[in-house]
C-alpha cells in the first residue's frame, strides 16, 4: 500500500468544506428543475403513447426509443456542443456566449432524458387502469382531452408513485454527469477538491454520503406524498 | 456532409472497441459477482445477509460517475502505483453493476419453489452444488430478458469512463470535435452508433420474453 | 432404524409438532394420514434435517440429528424423498435429473450413473423418456422419474410426502404400482398419503396425526374397522366415502 495520509479535515476545513455544500445546492437545483420538465413532458409523451390515434402513438414511441437507447452522457454532449449550432450561424455565437449555458443545457438534457422514462411509467399506469374507466368517462360526454386531464392522469399518477420515486432518485444520480460540462455540482466539487488537495478519496467518500442523505430524503418525501394522495381501498403499504 | 466522421472513422471506431471491451469485462464480472450477491441477499445467515444488503443499498443510491472516481482514487492507494484507467474503470463497473444483476438474480432465486430446493438437498447435494447446478441455471433462464436489458444499460454506462480519460469513443469524439468543430455530425454519429446496438439488444430481449411467455416451460 | 423421541416443533408461537414418538424398523412400511396442517409433512422434513426441531431427538441409522457434528448431507443420502409436486429440475433432462446427485455426491462416472439411471427408469416403467424434459411428461411420469431420482442414491429408507395428491385420477394408479413394487422388494417406507387402498395393501402400521400429535396408530384392517378415537373415526369417515 502506498503510504497515504488520510486527511478527513478537507471535508470541513475552508475553503474545501464549503465547496461540497455549494455543489449539493446545485445538485438539488438541477435535479428539481429537471424533474419538473421530466414530469410535464413525461405525462405528455405517456399520454401520446396511449391514445387511440396511431400517428401520435408512433411519435411517442420514436421519442422514447431514441432517448432510451442513447447514453445520457452522449445526449448531454450533443445538446451542449452541437445544440447551439442547430440555431444557425448567427444565433450560435450568442448562445455559446451565455454565461451559465452549461447549467441550462444540463437541466434541459436531463429533463428530456428522464421524461422518456417517466413516459413509460405513465403509459404503464394508464394500461393498468384499464378500458372500463376510459369508456365510462367518455360516455359522460367529456372529450378525450378533458378525460385525460381531469381523470386518467391524476389516477395514473397516484398508481405509479413507486416507480416515479425511483426515477426521482435516478435524476439526482444522473445530475452528476453534468460535471463533464463544467457544472459545479457535488461530484464536480469532489474532483475539484482532489485537484487542489490531492485528497480525492476523502472528498469522494464525503460526496457519497451526501448522495445517500439526499436519496433518503427523496424517499421520505415521496412516501409522504404517497400517503397524502393515496386512493382509498387500493393497495396500501 | 459526414466528412469529419468518415475521415476519423478508424480512430472513432477504435474508441468504440474500447467501450465494447469494457462492457465485456463489466458483464462477465458483474454477472458472476451478481450471482453471489443474489445468493447473499437470500441468505439466512445474518453475517452474509447484512453486509451484502448494505453494499447493494449503498451502491444503488450513488451516481456511477462518483463510483468511477472513487475507485480511481482508491486503487492506486491499495495497489501502490498508478492505475491504467481501463482497469480502474472495469473494477468500478463490475462492483457497481453487480448490485443490479444481484437484484435480478435475487428475484429469479425467489421464484424457485422451496420444495425444489428441498428435493435437491434430499438427494444429498450440498448448498454449493444446489446453488451451482439448480438455483443459478434456473434463475438465469427465467430472468434472461431482465439480464439483457441491464446489460444494455451497462453498455451505455461505459461511456462514463470518459471522466477518467479512458480512450473510449466519447472522449475520442470530443478530441476530434475540438480540432474539426463538426459537432453535429460527430455527436450524432456516436448517438446513432449506441442507438443501433442498444435497440438491437432490446429487440433480442423482447424476443426472449415472448419465447418464454409462450413456452411457460420453466 | 428411525427413532423419533418426544419431538416438538414450533413455527414462532404456533406448535406444529407435539411430543411425537415413533420407531420405524428396517423393512417396515408406515403410512401417516391426517387432515392438512396436522404436521405430517413437517415430520418428514424433520427426519432428513430439512426442518429443524426444538425439542426431542431424532436418530436415523444410529446418527442423531441433534448432534452438531452430524453431517446432514451424508444423512440425506440414506433417506430418499419424493414430493407432492414432483419437483424435477425443469432445465435438465430426465437422465440428468437422475444422474446429477450420484455423479456429484457419490462421484460416480457418467457411464456408471447413466447405466444405473436406465435400470431405474426401466423399473418405474418409462425407459424411453430418458432424453425428455420434465415439461414434456405427464404428472404420473414425472412422479415416477422423481422416484427413480430418489432411488438413484440407493437410500435405506424412502419417504413420500403425498405423492399422488397432485395427480389426475388416471395417473394415480401407475405411481402407486411403483410404490407397491418397492414395498414388496423390502424397502423401508414412510408414506404420507390419503390413498387408503394403498395403506390397506402395504402398510405394517398406520398413524393418524392431528394438530401435531399422533392420535392413534394401528395395524391393517383393525385400524379401519375399529378406530379408537373419535377424531380418527371422523377423519376416516370423510376419506373412506
Amino acid at each position: 500500500m502506498l503510504a497515504y495520509k488520510f486527511d478527513w479535515g478537507v471535508l470541513w476545513r475552508q475553503p474545501s468544506g464549503e465547496w461540497l455544500l455549494q455543489g449539493l445546492w446545485l445538485t438539488i437545483q438541477i435535479g428539481a428543475l429537471a424533474w419538473v420538465i421530466a414530469l410535464t413532458l413525461g405525462i405528455l409523451f405517456g399520454t401520446l403513447r396511449s391514445v387511440r390515434f396511431w400517428p401520435l402513438r408512433i411519435l411517442g414511441s420514436v421519442y422514447v426509443e431514441v432517448f432510451r437507447n442513447v447514453p445520457f452522457l452522449v445526449q448531454l454532449f450533443f445538446w451542449f456542443y452541437a445544440g447551439p449550432m442547430l440555431f444557425g450561424k448567427t444565433l450560435q455565437f450568442k448562445i455559446n456566449a451565455l454565461s451559465g449555458l452549461n447549467y441550462y443545457v444540463a437541466i434541459v438534457a436531463l429533463g428530456l432524458y428522464t421524461a422518456s422514462r417517466v413516459g413509460e411509467h405513465v403509459r404503464a399506469g394508464f394500461a393498468s387502469i384499464g378500458h372500463g374507466q376510459y369508456d365510462a368517462v367518455l360516455s359522460t360526454g367529456m372529450t378525450p382531452v378533458q378525460m385525460y386531464w381531469h381523470v386518467m392522469i391524476p389516477h395514473a399518477l397516484r398508481l405509479i408513485i413507486p416507480p416515479l420515486t425511483t426515477e426521482f432518485l435516478t435524476i439526482f444520480k444522473n445530475s452528476a454527469v453534468a460535471m463533464t460540462i463544467g457544472v459545479a455540482e457535488t461530484t464536480f466539487m469532489s474532483y475539484k477538491i482532489d485537484e487542489q488537495t490531492f485528497h480525492g478519496l476523502e472528498a469522494t467518500t464525503g460526496a457519497m454520503a451526501i448522495y445517500l442523505v439526499l436519496g433518503m430524503t427523496v424517499v421520505k418525501l415521496m412516501n409522504v406524498i404517497e400517503a397524502r394522495f393515496q386512493i382509498p381501498g387500493l393497495m396500501s403499504r | 456532409m459526414f466528412d469529419a466522421v468518415l475521415q476519423n472513422l478508424p480512430y472513432l471506431l477504435g474508441g468504440f472497441l474500447t467501450n465494447v471491451q469494457l462492457a465485456v469485462f463489466a458483464l462477465a464480472g458483474g454477472l458472476f459477482l451478481g450471482t453471489l450477491v443474489g445468493l447473499g441477499r437470500i441468505s439466512k445467515r445474518p453475517w452474509v445477509y447484512h453486509p451484502v444488503t448494505l453494499y447493494v443499498n449503498l451502491l444503488r443510491n450513488i451516481p456511477l460517475i462518483l463510483v468511477i472516481f472513487w475507485f480511481y482514487f482508491v486503487m492506486p492507494i491499495l495497489v501502490g502505483r498508478t492505475m491504467d484507467p481501463f482497469v480502474s474503470a472495469a473494477v468500478s463497473f463490475i462492483v457497481f453493476e453487480a448490485t443490479y444483476f444481484g437484484e435480478i438474480f435475487r428475484a429469479g432465486f425467489q421464484s424457485i419453489s422451496k420444495d425444489l430446493v428441498s428435493a435437491a438437498y434430499s438427494t444429498g447435494l450440498t448448498y454449493r452444488q444446489t446453488a451451482a447446478y439448480i438455483l443459478v441455471p434456473i434463475a438465469f433462464r427465467r430472468m434472461l430478458p431482465s439480464l439483457i436489458t441491464q446489460s444494455i444499460i451497462t453498455f451505455q454506462d461505459t461511456s462514463l469512463a470518459y471522466v477518467i480519460g479512458l480512450q473510449e469513443i466519447v472522449r475520442r469524439t470530443t478530441i476530434v470535435d475540438s480540432m474539426e468543430v463538426r459537432s453535429i455530425q460527430l455527436y450524432s454519429f456516436v448517438a446513432v452508433l449506441f442507438f443501433i446496438i442498444c435497440l438491437a439488444g432490446s429487440r433480442i430481449s423482447l424476443h426472449y420474453e415472448e419465447k418464454s411467455r409462450k413456452a411457460k416451460v420453466l | 432404524m428411525i427413532e423419533i423421541k418426544n419431538v416438538s416443533k414450533w413455527f414462532g408461537d404456533f406448535q406444529v409438532l407435539a411430543d411425537v414418538n415413533e420407531v420405524v424398523q428396517r423393512g417396515q412400511k408406515v403410512v401417516i394420514c391426517g387432515p392438512s396442517g396436522s404436521g405430517k409433512s413437517t415430520l418428514l422434513r424433520c427426519i432428513n434435517g430439512l426442518e429443524p426441531y426444538q425439542k426431542g431427538e431424532i436418530v436415523v441409522g444410529g446418527t442423531s440429528l441433534s448432534d452438531p457434528k452430524t453431517n446432514l448431507y451424508k444423512l440425506r443420502e440414506k433417506l430418499g424423498m419424493v414430493f407432492q409436486r414432483f419437483e424435477l429440475y425443469p432445465h435438465m433432462t430426465v437422465m440428468r435429473n437422475i444422474t446429477l446427485a450420484p455423479m456429484k455426491v457419490r462421484k460416480k462416472s457418467r457411464q456408471e450413473a447413466e447405466k444405473k439411471a436406465m435400470e431405474l427408469l426401466d423399473r418405474v416403467g418409462i425407459p424411453d423418456k430418458a432424453g425428455a424434459f420434465p415439461a414434456n411428461l405427464s404428472g404420473g411420469q414425472q412422479q415416477r422419474v422423481a422416484i427413480a431420482r430418489a432411488l438413484a442414491m440407493e437410500p435405506e429408507c424412502m419417504m413420500f410426502d403425498e405423492p399422488t395428491s397432485a395427480l389426475d385420477p388416471e395417473m394415480i394408479q401407475e405411481v402407486l404400482e411403483v410404490m407397491i413394487g418397492l414395498a414388496k422388494e423390502g424397502m423401508t417406507m414412510l408414506v404420507v398419503t390419503h390413498e387408503m387402498g394403498f395403506a390397506r395393501e402395504v402398510a405394517d402400521e398406520i398413524i393418524f396425526m392431528d394438530e401435531g400429535r399422533i392420535v392413534e396408530r394401528g395395524r391393517g384392517e383393525e385400524f379401519f374397522k375399529n378406530p379408537k378415537s373419535q377424531r380418527t373415526k371422523d377423519f376416516l369417515g370423510q376419506i373412506l366415502k
